[in-house]
């Protein structure tokens, strides 16, 4: 069935508003402004708003931005809480914690000079920017499809708007547009669904280690004034995951920000490999250990979210180019897990991907190829640099424990200067690391207080996020009898737990057990893309404007 | 027929309210804001209208400060042919806003002024039927259905004992309601062209409107939790406690 589609034809598309994809369109803009040229720019989102869909801790360290827009604090940049100070706990038990010395804390995991912020609201910031460049800016719209002619990334469709549960055209039936460009960007951050297909498609990552991830659980609670401290930074290992194991690691945050919010949140490292393992759960029942209870007790929980993150650092990252196509941010796996930052990595993949394009058009490339320039770029940058200094910490965690790993890490980065002479390896794949629930310990959350702990509706009501009703299930089984069939004798079904938003569950009893897919809670975390043992779970982009509407997130 | 749309940016619909600590308003800094459910019912009628070739004009207006750029811009892309930026900072009560939207009813000589019936923000339900008494013209408010004819329309509105049907001499105000139509989905080269059409910026002074601040809030607060509830086994039980609650 072929349908009409109206075109547009621009220099260069960014797929995706977060950090890396503002920030490549801000440096094109300002490149051809200083090269006196016209440069056509256009940006989709799949958010109702730039924005909407962003969620991150977030500690920023503005290297990036004070590259990008150096009088950023003139143009009213919202970072405006400069971190005062830096807490590290091991969480030995739910009430016992140790906090760690100054002087263990290892190089990267110290703020001075960084700012906790909203990294959406950074994001709206940088979206303001970008339209007064002349970047044209479309959120509600969602990248449907890559358009790949004769091997050359040519742009993307946009999802059409009107198609109802059945895939039948609606009344109000709206065919989405092509947008073609000479470079397309792609900046969908961690599990980008286009990037995903690219990564394959171009076998981007056939000489990259395996890519690791991690869900990150985060709700910003309005507390007491008195215990408030703007500007506190915490961070945690241990309990509730593991301090010593490795079956399930991860960290969590709780920072100080301003108006009395703090934001409090859970990583958990996706892979975990019991089975009942729920990540909400988890985070529900951190927040009770005193550590944090401090702060939170008498305070309201204003909104809650979650988004899967990427962690394999420098010896996962894919190949970042393709015919006439990039991978910048996320999409392609730049954060910093050693920092736990990936916002200025971000913006500076971005950035290098930016300037790259614009040097070949304004040599008068007609795109198409590939733009090998960036790749150069960012070999010789900070970035690199700053990605190779951190290579090995994601894997002490995973071979050695927090505790053990850590202390390594601390080694290489405080004494070693993040080089030590060799780079270690982690093979295993995220999803392939469940264990059989035959062989797995059941896991007894217990159960929300209400007061600190909630349940998993309550919690995603406070993520504003809306689906249209009528229309196709945007996760879509390969093969339908899986879950039922191989995940539930198998793994119990762990789709039930490691989504964050309620979407999967099991119903019915014996031969009536059915999944059942509520779309409509998805928080857009790409979660089940990544953890399902059996990859049967393919995320794709549902109707434009869907998914949660994060404030201040 | 020349008509006018008047369109309110506001906090959007999906967006989970927040009321501020101090009780002084709700939480809009960094909050998602679009065009009242119920002035995209008013604008989708103005165009339905004109595709019907019942219209030949529509101006679309907005009243509010810097950002309500972008809500002209979504007028612009369901098909207003031009806009008009009422650029004032600050809280705009009804009845300053009637006072804005009679001086351009009159200024642009528009036969109807459609709005919404109400803004979801603070639920008023006030400027389209003050902007009629201010200008001494028929309103018809809560409309489901909506026929323009030469100099009237008849306008059904949805009541308690069911429907109603009015017809009213044009000029005159149309207030809409939720069964009217429902609005499209903006197209993306609809949104792209609206983006490089003109807006009209006018102030307050410009259409000698004397803004009115006849209301203070007070205080705002969110409505009480709902208690937890409890679980009953026998028919008899759930009596006993409705009983127990004076409910029954």
């Amino acid at each position: 069935m072929s349908v009409e589609r109206d075109v547009m034809e621009y220099d260069v598309l960014v797929v995706g508003g977060g950090p890396s994809g503002l920030s490549a369109a801000i440096r094109l803009k300002q490149l051809a402004a200083e090269a006196g040229k016209e440069l056509s720019v256009c940006l989709v989102e799949k958010g109702s708003e730039i924005g909407a869909h962003i969620l991150s801790g977030a500690v920023f360290e503005a290297r990036a931005l004070n590259e990008l827009i150096p009088d950023w604090k003139a143009k009213g940049a919202p970072l405006n809480v400069p971190v005062v100070g830096d807490d590290v706990y091991f969480f030995r038990s739910e009430t016992a914690a140790f906090k760690m010395p100054g002087l263990f804390v290892p190089k990267p995991m110290h703020n001075e000079g960084n700012y906790v912020i909203s990294l959406g609201n950074l994001c709206r910031w940088l979206g303001q920017q970008a339209e007064a460049l002349g970047v044209e800016i479309y959120p509600g719209f969602a990248a449907q499809h890559a358009i790949i002619e004769d091997g050359v990334v040519k742009g993307v469709t946009i999802g059409d708007m009107g198609i109802n549960h059945k895939g039948e055209h609606k009344a109000d039936y709206a065919p989405g547009m092509e947008l073609r460009a000479k470079y397309t960007l792609f900046a969908e951050g961690c599990r980008g669904h286009l990037g995903k297909q690219l990564i394959a498609q171009y076998q981007l990552a056939k000489d990259a280690d395996p890519q690791h991830y991690g869900i990150g659980i985060k709700e910003i609670w309005t507390i007491d004034p008195a215990k408030h401290k703007p500007g506190l930074v915490v961070h945690g290992a241990g309990w509730p995951l593991d301090l010593l194991g490795t079956d399930a690691m991860g960290g969590a945050f709780l920072y100080h920000f301003e108006n009395n919010q703090v934001v409090v949140g859970l990583i958990v490292d996706l892979s975990y490999t019991n089975p009942y393992l729920s990540p909400f759960d988890e985070f529900q029942r951190f927040k009770h250990h005193p550590v944090v209870k401090q702060y939170l007790e008498g305070g309201t929980r204003t909104a809650y979210g979650a988004r899967a993150l990427v962690k394999g650092g420098l010896n996962s990252l894919p190949k970042l180019t393709f015919p006439g196509g990039v991978l910048i941010g996320d999409d392609a796996g730049t954060l910093n897990y050693a920092k736990i930052k990936g916002s200025h990595t971000a913006m500076k993949s971005g950035m290098l991907a930016a300037e790259a394009a614009a040097e070949a058009l304004f040599a008068g490339s007609e795109g198409g190829d590939e733009l090998t320039g960036y790749t150069a770029k960012f070999k010789a940058s900070w970035l690199y640099d700053e990605l190779y200094k951190s290579r090995n910490f994601g894997v002490f965690l995973h071979k050695f424990g927090a505790l053990i790993g850590g202390a390594i890490n601390w080694i290489e980065q405080n004494i070693f200067g993040g080089k030590f002479p060799f780079t270690m390896h982690d093979l295993k794949l995220d999803y392939a690391s469940l264990r059989l629930a035959a062989d797995s310990k059941k896991i007894e959350y217990p159960k929300p207080d209400g007061k600190l702990s909630f349940d998993k509706l309550s919690s995603v009501f406070l993520s504003s996020t809306n689906h249209e009703e009528d229309q196709p299930v945007h996760l879509v089984l390969k093969d339908k009898t899986i879950p039922i069939a191989k995940n539930l004798p198998m793994y119990a079904e762990p789709a039930q737990r490691y989504c964050p938003a309620g979407v999967y569950e099991v119903v019915g009893e014996g031969d009536a057990q059915r999944f059942q897919i509520n779309a409509q809670n998805c928080v857009h975390c790409k979660t089940c893309d990544i953890k399902d043992p059996a990859q049967n779970i393919n995320w794709v982009a549902p109707e434009g404007g869907g998914g949660p509407n994060y404030a201040n997130m | 027929m020349k008509v006018l749309v008047s369109v309110k940016r506001v906090v959007d619909y999906n967006v989970r309210i927040q009321i501020k600590p101090d009780g002084s308003g709700v939480v809009t800094d960094g909050v998602k804001h679009s065009m009242n459910p119920f002035d995209e019912i008013a604008m989708e009628e103005a165009v339905r209208q004109k595709e019907k070739g019942k219209v030949t004009e529509i101006i679309a207006v907005t009243l509010g400060g810097a950002k309500n750029e972008e809500t002209l811009r979504t007028a612009l892309a369901f098909g207003a042919d031009r806009a008009i930026h009422v650029k004032e900072e600050g809280e705009i009560q009804p009845l300053t806003a009637a006072r804005a939207l009679a001086a351009l009813v009159k200024k642009e000589g528009a036969q109807v002024l459609f709005t919404g019936k109400q803004a979801i923000d603070d639920d008023a339900n006030q400027t389209g039927q003050m902007t009629a008494a201010l200008l001494d013209l028929p309103q018809a408010t809560f409309a489901s259905k909506v026929e323009l004819d030469a100099g009237k329309a008849t306008v059904t509105r949805e009541i308690d004992a069911g429907l109603e049907t009015l017809e009213v001499t044009l000029p005159a105000v149309i207030t809409t309601d939720l069964r009217l139509n429902e609005p499209r989905y903006l197209k993306l080269p609809d949104i792209m062209k609206a983006k490089k059409k003109p807006i009209e910026t006018v102030s307050f002074a410009d259409l000698g409107v004397q803004p009115a601040p006849g209301l203070k809030t007070v205080k705002t607060a969110p409505p009480p939790s709902r208690s937890k509830g409890i679980m009953v086994k026998t028919v008899d039980e759930l009596v006993s406690a409705l009983k127990a609650k004076g409910l029954v």
